[in-house]
């Protein structure tokens, strides 16, 4: 593990790979039931998570040049609509992130455990 | 010699004894670039967050926003919502597919010597222009604690290299970093960054505190006061966008200048951090996939509290202390003897709030202390980039293209890393000198850093991931054309420097939006000319692979047993 030249070039195929069998046995997981299930779970919460986190941030500097004076409205003291905003933006983040792990750990590791047992079924049940 | 200095190269000897003892306890490769993956999430995410919270954060942002308002903030927004894109679609897969390097995971479905050697030119660029950065930074500080040291050095510093005149502040910090870091080895990098992720926070924690105590809690004092400062020029409040690229002046391409500025910077800023060697490389240091994730949830909490502050410290500097008092050298009634440097902000407002608090002793107190918690701050990130630079290229191009198929000894390695990592460093003390020290924030120079790591790594990271038809040509294409291509449009570009040239060749200073979509673009374009010579079947063969591994983790390199 420690020997670096173990790494060299080509990448070497490591003892776990050879567990799960050669590249046609790979496709092989790809096409299965249990992977696209795992794949699909994953881009239903992550497409629409990574779109929306973009629009909203880029809303920001496209605001503050565009609707100068609604952003520059003062809404409690003299903090304004700007400020507000892009510290919304910190909530926004922390929010998305608490989501996205929560449901990795409950949902996503459960499917991507189902493929490893898959995986491990197609190789004879060895390891 | 005065208290100031006396403290701080106190506190620089403690750090770098702490480094020296935790150094001498390396070991095999897997220890010395990946701690033996043993490093738990939490962490990790202390680590994370001490690789970037970096000189461009600590100092650079809160000058930003001492000098522009509310203009600076931006870019403490855009490097939190940069995690989401890493969090979502980069750690977890580059923890299940990689290995030591952004390369490894390349060079799994590509052919392995022109990707390997594209990307390390990639990674030495960006390591280069951020560790750019924080020898700007870093030359301020002592322009702040030993303010004679420019003009006593002066007569030794009039020969130039490639035509630059280099800076004595920033050379001998510069020399003295490489020194350490060569000398000293990387192993205690990790150790480094958590031991200095707290000793940043509880510094601006404590500053914020301070700020807050000075205006009785009350917020809406505070923003009073704030609002109180207006900019010289656009005659705007300190609350209010539109100071650091004032809007309505000039359009380009049809559209308002600094509308592009900001979108073209926003762009670098949140897709720049997924393509982060020294980020992705933490990413190797923990034993799964799981972990990776948390410790992306425990930097983004560590780093977001620390930007949240910022506004504190950047408008307090701004109140307390004022633009015009912000600069290396003041004489007694405040008034500033050397030129605006807006890196020193967080320095001269912990020691105004220091004098107000607890006296003149507490001024120096104060100032030491944040000075070297900044030195310090520097020191590791330094580190860290010196590890991401010479892996890239010992690793990636040395012992994996030149040296291919030869068995390379591990001293052999670590000798090349070592040559690797001064000649970065000289080409950082060049190009700082270059960039002019003591004017400039460095924030704006890190943000350069950002651009390549968006036009060049990212696209090359995603479309490996995720693209099914991606191949070398693409992968080779992007690194190299969104490096070049970056650093081509800021070279003819109007730059960071406080005097912009009138009429540049490229009208934006944030080359960001056209940099990273070329980038992209390369990716695509080359992925398709590849495949009219079809050249590349094993990408696609491969992606297979490569696809489950990603998302499942099989066949991840496992952690070294000694968690």
């Amino acid at each position: 593990m420690g020997d670096l030249s173990a790494a060299h070039g080509q990448p070497v195929v490591q003892p776990d790979v050879q567990a799960a069998g050669p590249a046609d046995e790979w496709e092989g997981i790809e096409k299965s039931e249990e992977f696209t299930t795992l794949v699909r779970a994953r881009w239903r919460f992550v497409a629409p998570a990574t779109v929306f986190f973009l629009v909203y941030y880029f809303l920001l500097p496209i605001l503050n040049g565009t609707a100068t004076t609604f952003m520059r409205t003062e809404v409690i003291g003299h903090v304004n609509v700007a400020y507000l905003f892009a510290l919304s933006q910190f909530v926004v983040a922390w929010l998305l992130a608490w989501f996205y792990i929560r449901r990795a750990n409950t949902v996503f590791d459960p499917l991507a455990a189902r493929v490893i047992e898959l995986a491990r079924r197609m190789k004879g049940g060895s390891r | 010699m005065n208290v100031t200095l006396v403290l701080f190269l106190i506190v620089i000897a403690i750090t770098l004894g702490i480094t020296g003892w935790a150094a001498r306890r390396s070991g095999t490769t897997v220890q010395f670039w990946a701690a033996g993956r043993g490093i738990k999430g939490w962490q990790n995410g202390l680590a994370i967050a001490g690789d970037y919270m970096s000189a461009a954060s600590f100092l650079g942002i809160a000058g930003l926003i001492a000098f522009n308002g509310y203009d600076g903030f931006m870019y403490s927004v855009g490097w939190l919502v940069a995690y989401l894109l890493v969090l979502f679609l980069i750690a977890e897969p580059m923890r299940n597919t990689g290995k030591y390097t952004m390369a490894d995971t390349l060079a799994y479905r590509m052919r392995a010597i022109p990707v390997r050697s594209a990307a390390a030119v990639a990674t030495v660029a960006i390591s280069a222009a951020y560790m750019m950065a924080q020898m700007v930074g870093a030359g301020s500080l002592v322009k702040i604690l030993i303010p004679t040291l420019d003009s006593t050095l002066k007569p030794y510093f009039q020969w130039t290299v490639f035509g630059i005149h280099l800076d004595p502040s920033i050379t001998l910090v510069g020399i003295l970093m490489m020194v350490y870091v060569i000398v000293g080895g990387m192993v205690a990098t990790t150790w480094v960054q958590i031991v200095k992720a707290v000793l940043l926070m509880t510094g601006a924690i404590g500053l914020t505190l301070l700020v807050l105590i000075h205006f009785g809690f009350n917020l809406g004092s505070f923003f009073d006061h704030v609002y109180a400062v207006k900019d010289a020029k656009t005659h705007l409040p300190f609350t209010s966008p539109g100071i650091l690229y004032p809007y309505g002046k000039t359009t380009v391409w049809g559209i308002d200048k600094a509308l592009l500025e900001n979108i073209s910077l926003g762009m670098a800023l949140i897709l720049g951090t997924a393509g982060l060697p020294h980020i992705l490389m933490r990413f190797f240091t923990v034993p799964n996939a799981r972990a990776a994730r948390g410790s992306v949830g425990w930097a983004m909490a560590l780093i977001g509290s620390f930007y949240v502050m910022t506004t504190f410290l950047g408008f307090g500097a701004a109140t307390l202390v004022g633009k015009a008092h912000i600069c290396a050298k003041v004489d007694a009634s405040n008034k500033c003897l050397s030129a605006l440097n807006n890196n020193l902000s967080m320095p001269r407002l912990a020691s105004a709030l220091g004098n107000e608090f607890f006296g003149s002793f507490g001024g120096e107190l104060l100032l030491a202390f944040i000075a070297a918690v900044a030195f310090a701050t520097i020191l590791a990130v330094v580190a860290g980039l010196t590890l991401a630079a010479s892996s890239a290229f010992s690793h990636d191009f040395y012992v994996n293209v030149i040296r291919s198929g030869h068995e390379v000894s591990e001293r052999e390695q670590v000798r090349v890393a070592r040559i690797t990592a001064a000649l970065v460093g000289v080409l950082a003390i060049v190009l700082a000198s270059g960039t002019g020290a003591t004017t400039n924030a460095a924030a704006l120079v890190a943000g350069l850093a950002f651009v390549i790591a968006s036009a060049a790594s990212l696209p090359a990271i995603l479309f490996t991931l995720f693209w099914k038809r991606f191949n070398t040509y693409g992968a080779v294409a992007a690194l190299l054309g969104g490096t070049i291509a970056t650093i081509w449009l800021y070279a003819i570009g109007p730059g960071f420097s406080t005097t912009p040239p009138t009429n540049p060749a490229f009208p934006l200073a944030n080359v960001g939006i056209v940099a990273i979509p070329f980038g992209f673009l390369c990716a695509i374009v080359f992925t398709w000319v590849g495949e009219l010579f079809g050249a590349d079947r094993l990408a696609e063969k491969r992606f297979h692979e490569i696809d489950v591994r990603a998302y499942t983790g099989l066949g991840a390199e496992p952690a070294a047993p000694t968690i």
